[in-house]
């Protein structure tokens, strides 16, 4: 591998851009390419296919074999609300693999001693989502019942086309938030994406038991519908 | 996202590999380039070598890594790729195998 090549494929990851190393198996050499990079033929096609799938994947063209590896960005997990069942989502999400951070402007809840070794901000979620952008890689939970807390990184999950985006609350709370959703000018059709009330449903009660419930949704919207999806409809 | 989210990445062969090469170690570089059956990491994952043997991610559950590592000191020294293949339909060829069953390619390259 070129010294260069890995250089910049590493930058890329560390920027969470999604980019695929193309190494020409007869001869060895190797090149990085971003996503929205112009490949040609055939080889284009592959590329874009192993962009779509997220699968790395050897290829045969003209006789020459090429080998595609996809590095797509780390799933993450943004949770809105330093609460109860934040707590016991954290220690989860980080084994099941999720890179997780947790915002909630009111210091009380988000307090280092709740939330040890988490990413936490005890900020309003537009001002840390400013810095660190949602993309389609990362997934938004929002937990707070507050409106004026959940409903902006709501709107901000639904531009950014997070691959899972739910929210706490009832049906009947849901009903309240989609006005006020489509009031601030989302789309009702992006407001469908929002899963609530939040969670598989298994009968959750207990905060831990809601954690479980929503961290599983989160992977069945990684490992079915969302960026997998997008390689069926392809 | 944050710094603190990127370090979470650790163990990440591929960051290992240039901290490896910052620091004036030969690297090599395993990569599992095609799969049949159960293998047990998928096509993509990593092994990375240095020239004294240490070695870092992984290529199977284990079973092939210590032939791989073998391998890579042979890569370092002469700069030239080479294409391996483990399984059970190859045992004549190579003394280990893939206890699961499946077959695996791992293409093994000198960094630089």
């Amino acid at each position: 591998m070129d010294p260069l090549s890995l250089k910049k494929l590493n930058a890329l990851r560390r920027e969470r851009r999604a980019a695929v190393l193309l190494t020409d198996l007869g001869d060895g050499r190797d090149r990085v390419i971003r996503e929205g990079d112009t490949v040609a033929g055939a080889l284009g096609e592959a590329v874009a296919r192993a962009f779509r799938s997220g699968r790395s994947a050897t290829v045969e063209i003209d006789g020459r074999s090429f080998f595609l590896n996809v590095h797509l960005p780390a799933p993450r997990l943004v949770v809105i609300g330093a609460v109860h069942i934040s707590q016991a989502l954290a220690p989860m999400a980080r084994i099941a693999g999720f890179d997780l951070t947790v915002i909630d402007p009111r210091t009380a809840f988000a307090s280092p001693e709740r939330f040890p070794d988490v990413t936490l901000h005890a900020e309003w979620p537009d001002e840390v989502l400013a810095r660190a952008p949602l993309d389609a890689y990362t997934a938004l939970a929002a937990l707070t019942h507050d409106p004026k807390i959940d409903d902006p990184a709501l709107l901000a999950a639904l531009k950014a086309e997070c691959f899972y985006i739910g929210a706490l609350g009832s049906r009947k709370t849901h009903a309240r938030r989609v006005e006020r959703l489509l009031a601030a000018g989302a789309s009702s059709e992006a407001i469908d994406r929002i899963e609530a009330p939040i969670g598989l449903d298994i009968g959750a009660a207990s905060p831990a038991e809601i954690a479980v419930a929503v961290l599983g949704s989160v992977i069945a919207a990684l490992r079915s519908r969302g960026l997998v999806a997008k390689e069926e409809a392809a | 996202m944050s710094e603190a989210d990127l370090q979470s990445r650790e163990g990440d062969p591929l960051m290992i590999a240039e901290e490896w090469m910052k620091s004036g170690r030969d690297v090599a570089i395993a990569t599992v380039v095609e799969t049949w059956g159960s293998a047990p990491r998928p096509v993509g994952s990593h092994l990375v070598i240095d020239v004294e043997g240490n070695f870092e991610g992984s290529v199977s559950g284990g079973c092939v890594e210590g032939a791989v590592v073998a391998e890579a000191a042979e890569v370092l020294a002469d700069g030239t790729p080479r294409m391996l293949e483990f399984g059970v339909a190859d045992e004549t060829a190579w003394r280990v195998g893939l206890s699961c069953g499946g077959r695996i390619k791992v293409y093994v390259e000198r960094l630089g």
